[in-house]
């Protein structure tokens, strides 16, 4: 039977593309559930390469100090990333106290023209990178009172998520491991709870090492994952990244489709009727 | 040899202000704008903090400095 002879009705259902709303930032909408860092590249080059090839609409970028000495005429990220092309999300890594990270995002705001997105980490830990939550919760508050759109790192305490979405932040980025670990998903079911009770995005951030662990992050319910060790410190950024680029989708698409129960022992997939042996 | 006279103006013509946690020795009346001249820091993608406060990128020119001013000069770099 060729394509032709089909029902009408089939051949508009094999033609239908998956339904899904975009991923919905501070009233921006974006096509892409990744976000990638700019951090640990050996050159802008490799990043913007990893860039294009997964897809991300949003780049993270750190705020520091200018190297005085440096010659004026070399390019800046910002030169080469384009804030007219991205979306340019300045972190406050390296930040321990709310008023370092308030402080950081004041500058950013300065540095990329009143651009009011930010992702808030104030971090308790040098060896762990954990989150120091009480300081986020302050630091959140502070830059929601003053008109920034916050979307903050924290830990997968489901409790802590449920604090920082009611102090205003419009992200709520539980980590899945430790920054830069590459251990994926170490705690699903917190994700879990944090998505059961979340009315803001849940952008997995920190702890993802290959595809397979995007893809789990998204086949939770997530509405996107955070990612910048992963690619950057494969062998082969750019194929890490289109890796990721796919993860992404194809977590998005199961989630979407429902999975099948899971069940201990095996179900047959063909019939047991009409077996002649 | 510069006479006494000689070297106290010259202390006056000079000042210590401290650009990202270092001094740096200037000659007075210069505004943050001149200062990024001196510095050759690129004036578009910076943010500055002047003694703690940030000043708009469009008023440069009218902050002018003064000796034990401390300045922050930031730009974006790559962070995850």
């Amino acid at each position: 039977m060729s394509i032709s002879a089909l029902p009408e009705s089939w051949k508009a259902a094999m033609s239908n593309n998956i339904v899904d709303k975009p991923l919905n930032l501070a009233g921006k909408t974006y096509n892409s559930r990744l976000i990638i860092g700019s951090g640990k590249y050996r050159d802008f080059q490799e990043n913007l390469i990893a860039l294009e090839k997964s897809g991300a609409e949003i780049i993270t970028v750190a705020i520091r100090r200018v190297n005085l000495g440096q010659n004026s005429e070399e390019p800046s990220l910002l030169d080469v990333i384009s804030p007219e092309k991205y979306t340019i999300l300045p972190n406050t890594a390296g930040c321990y106290t709310a008023r370092d990270a308030v402080r950081t995002c004041q500058m950013a705001r300065e540095l990329l023209d009143g651009h009011k997105l930010v992702k808030l980490e104030v971090l308790g830990d040098q060896k762990t990178l954990y989150p120091n939550v009480t300081e986020t919760l302050i630091a959140a508050e502070q830059l929601v009172k003053d008109g920034f759109d916050v979307m903050v790192y924290t830990s997968d305490d489901p409790l802590m998520a449920i604090r920082l979405e009611e102090a205003g932040c419009l992200a709520v980025m539980p980590l899945g491991a430790p920054i830069g670990s590459g251990l994926g998903i170490r705690n699903p079911l917190n994700i879990r709870l944090i998505l059961e009770n979340a009315k803001v995005p849940i952008i997995v951030d920190a702890g993802v090492g290959v595809a397979s662990d995007a893809s789990i992050a998204m086949e939770l319910g997530c509405d996107g994952v955070l990612m910048n060790t992963a690619i950057a410190e494969a062998k082969n950024p750019a194929l890490m990244a289109s890796a990721m680029k796919k993860a992404i989708e194809s977590g998005r698409e199961a989630f979407l489709a429902g999975r099948m129960p899971r069940r201990l022992y095996a179900s047959a997939s063909s019939p047991i009727d009409g077996a002649f042996f | 040899m510069q006479s006494v006279n000689a070297r106290r103006v010259n202390r006056e013509r000079i000042m210590h202000v401290t650009v990202n946690g270092n001094s740096h020795e200037l000659d007075n009346n210069i505004n943050l704008y001149q200062l990024l001249e001196q510095l050759k820091v690129g004036k578009g993608r910076v943010a500055i903090e002047l003694n703690g406060k940030i000043v708009p990128k469009s008023q440069f020119c009218q902050h002018q400095l003064s000796n034990g001013d401390t300045i922050e000069i930031v730009q974006a770099i790559g962070g995850g």
